[in-house]
């Protein structure tokens, strides 16, 4: 009930707001901001990140984190979560490389790979929607169930023998640039995704679902079936990311992509989605996503190791969570700069 | 007078039933984790009746069960600490390193230090979310990664070894008194003390009504912040305790010690009924989840099923686990409803 009130206040208030700061001055907006400094000072400083190859290999890197983005973007807007999407990669490239294994043609076996993503998604779904049950608590068991069912599938052994003109395709640049062909898919994926979401009442459904779901519900919004949907695209998404995953390193394994998951949430949480639904936006997801590959690259080529670029990860993702509350606080001490006796904190405890 | 009496007589009965339901839940756990050891002992009887094994069987959910009496805890005021499996891990190294820097201090010392580390990391997340007010789960998802960063950054490739620890700290990992491990021991104190104090203080009891309905408890004029802070020291304190026994146990302390042990301590408490949404469960439930999880793990190789399966299983029993949740809760309400409708 209070999340419910909350929210409504919150959007009640956005829209008294000028236009200019309800476009300006919006987490999207300031990690956009965030990620064009990162982008400036990186280029300046670091030796050997202005060269368009680091562009390649940055987009290579987090190409499975912007895709499965996408569909955790919606998930996480309507409230609910999907810890299994990085199991499902490592499930999807198993299947796809035990497919080839057994003398299926690649393209049958991929396939094969996608049909397991819907299954698995349709699984969550089914659990969160029809059984009603917290998606936290379902996708962490399917964490478990999917990666469990990768790792068994193929034990320690991995499937390295895939077609040369798929392996060569996943790391292919676009003719004349130094992009990878990874960004049309996501691109493709991409403008469905913002079209769904901002133009369709589906995509609106979406938001109200989050903000409240008993008003959503009685205004003629098919929460269920919403839902069920976005964790099926999770799950297809995964699986295509899962593919791209096998093809770009050559080799499926039952450990592949291995806390993905981790990765996928902090960009959306970084990128202005609210963990309580709701609220968030695509593009702020999208340059969370491109400020994490960005930080990351800049520090590697700086010489930095991974494990620094983990504690910045982790330090930026709680900094912008905790800076909302913080201005709040600097703003309602700033109102009132004389502080009245506290009188009712000390009756009411 | 009489009129109250005949109502309540029905509403009794009810809270007994209910009560009855509570016992069967962590009931039903055990229940599962005699079949598991019986399966395995009938298959092999070194799996219960040899010194290792039985040495085995209670002292590997000993480090896990800790963690999970802490993230039992937290998830019971609605929260949750994804950061367990790092703070273990950096306890873990801290208690090693204390040992090769200061060779002088003493083994209690040593073992309170790390605790008290642990309480500290545990303190930075509570103070982040009770006080920002920020989902534990962003929270401790960040700190997850700052920590586990800090350990790597700190240990680097090197790793902490047996010959680096003193003998009489290692064996403590692997002594005994009457056959039971001493860690064990150390554990069932820690239970039985944290089942105490959840049941029977106010303290404990404020925190189920935390999680029951926070915004409720608020107004009610319970201490949540206070409250919330404490959960998040005890948990970050558990893991603590948990890094000293497993640097003890194994005696090699890598950079990734404790990586993942997040999702099995929330999975024990989830297999063990402690309700994601919050409210409901127990430490006896949670502890119990991480022995059938560790129980699982070791028998599956004894039944015939190569041990790359044990996480599928995981997830079943988590989902399985869950689903029993749900369907108890149905049933309890469509009873509720029908006592109601009857009186």
């Amino acid at each position: 009930m209070t999340t419910a009130t909350t929210s409504t206040n919150r959007v009640a208030r956005d829209f008294e707001k000028p236009l200019w700061r309800r476009v300006f001055l919006t987490r999207e907006f300031a990690i956009v901001g965030l990620l064009i400094f990162v982008v400036l000072i990186s280029a300046a400083t670091v030796r050997g990140f202005s060269q368009p190859i680091t562009l390649n290999y940055l987009l290579l890197d987090i190409a499975p984190i912007l895709l499965i983005a996408l569909p955790m973007t919606l998930i996480m807007i309507t409230g609910e979560i999907d810890l299994s999407v990085g199991s499902m990669v490592g499930l999807a490239s198993v299947v796809t490389g035990a497919g080839v294994h057994l003398g299926l043609p690649f393209e049958v076996a991929a396939l094969l790979a996608l049909l397991v993503g819907v299954i698995g998604g349709a699984f969550n779904g089914f659990l969160v929607t029809v059984v009603g049950l917290p998606s936290l608590a379902v996708t962490i068991g399917t964490l478990a169930l999917f990666r469990g069912l990768a790792v068994g599938l193929l034990g320690t052994t991995a499937v390295t023998s895939f077609p040369e003109a798929w392996t060569s395709l996943a790391k292919a640049k676009i003719a004349g640039t130094t992009i990878p062909y990874i960004v049309v898919p996501f691109l493709i994926l991409l403008a469905i995704f913002v079209i769904v979401l901002h133009f369709t009442p589906f995509g609106r459904g979406i938001y109200a679902i989050g903000l409240s779901k008993d008003a959503a519900r009685f205004s003629g919004v098919r929460v269920e079936r919403t839902k069920f949907i976005l964790f099926v695209l999770a799950g297809l998404v995964s699986a295509f990311a899962g593919i791209y995953y096998t093809l770009r390193f050559g080799s499926a394994r039952g450990d592949n992509a291995t806390g993905l998951e981790l990765q996928v949430i902090a960009a959306v949480v970084l990128g202005g989605v609210s963990v309580f639904g709701g609220r968030g936006q695509l593009y702020g997801v999208v340059a969370a996503a491109l400020l994490i590959g960005v930080l990351s690259s800049a520090l590697r080529l700086a010489n930095v190791t991974s494990d620094v670029i983990n504690v910045i990860t982790g330090v930026l993702l709680v900094l912008s969570v905790v800076s909302a509350s913080v201005l709040a606080w600097f703003q309602k001490a700033r109102r009132r700069p004389s502080r009245p006796p506290r009188v009712a904190a000390s009756t009411a405890s | 007078m009489t009129v109250t009496s005949t109502t309540r007589i029905p509403v009794s009965g009810i809270t007994k039933h209910i009560g009855a339901l509570g016992k069967a839940r962590e009931f039903g756990i055990l229940i599962a984790l005699v079949l598991v050891i019986f399966a395995a002992t009938a298959k092999n009887p070194m799996f219960l009746f040899s010194s290792d094994g039985w040495r085995d069987l209670l002292l590997t959910p000993s480090i896990l069960a800790l963690v999970a009496i802490g993230q039992a805890i937290v998830m019971i005021t609605r929260n949750v600490d994804l950061s367990v499996g790092s703070v273990m891990g950096l306890s873990a190294y801290l208690t090693g390193r204390l040992f090769i820097d200061f060779p002088s201090l003493p083994i209690p010392v040593v073992v309170v230090l790390a605790v008290l580390f642990g309480a500290l990391l545990g303190l930075i997340n509570g103070a982040l979310v009770a006080f920002a007010r920020v989902p534990a789960m962003v929270i401790t998802l960040g700190t997850l990664y700052a920590y586990r960063g800090i350990n790597v950054m700190w240990a680097g490739s090197t790793r902490v070894n047996a010959s680096d620890m003193p003998k009489d700290f290692l064996a403590l990992g692997t002594g005994q008194i009457l056959t039971i491990p001493i860690l064990t021991i150390v554990a069932l104190v820690v239970l039985a003390a944290a089942a105490w104090y959840m049941r029977n203080t106010r303290g404990g009891r404020e925190y189920y009504a935390i999680g029951s309905d926070p915004a409720a408890a608020e107004l009610y004029g319970l201490k949540t912040t206070r409250r919330v802070l404490t959960a998040f020291i005890l948990s970050g304190a558990l893991a603590g305790l948990a890094g000293v026994f497993y640097a003890a146990r194994y005696g090699s302390v890598s950079s990734q010690a404790g990586a993942g042990w997040e999702l099995d301590a929330v999975g024990a408490a989830v297999i063990g009924g402690v309700a994601i949404t919050g409210g409901v469960g127990s430490v006896w439930g949670a502890a119990l989840g991480a022995m059938l999880l560790m129980t699982i793990n070791r028998a599956l190789p004894i039944l015939g099923i190569p041990d790359f399966w044990q996480r599928a299983v995981v997830g079943v029993l988590i989902i399985g686990a869950i689903v029993l949740d749900r369907w108890l809760a149905v049933r309890q309400r469509r009873q509720l409803i029908e006592a109601r409708d009857q009186s």
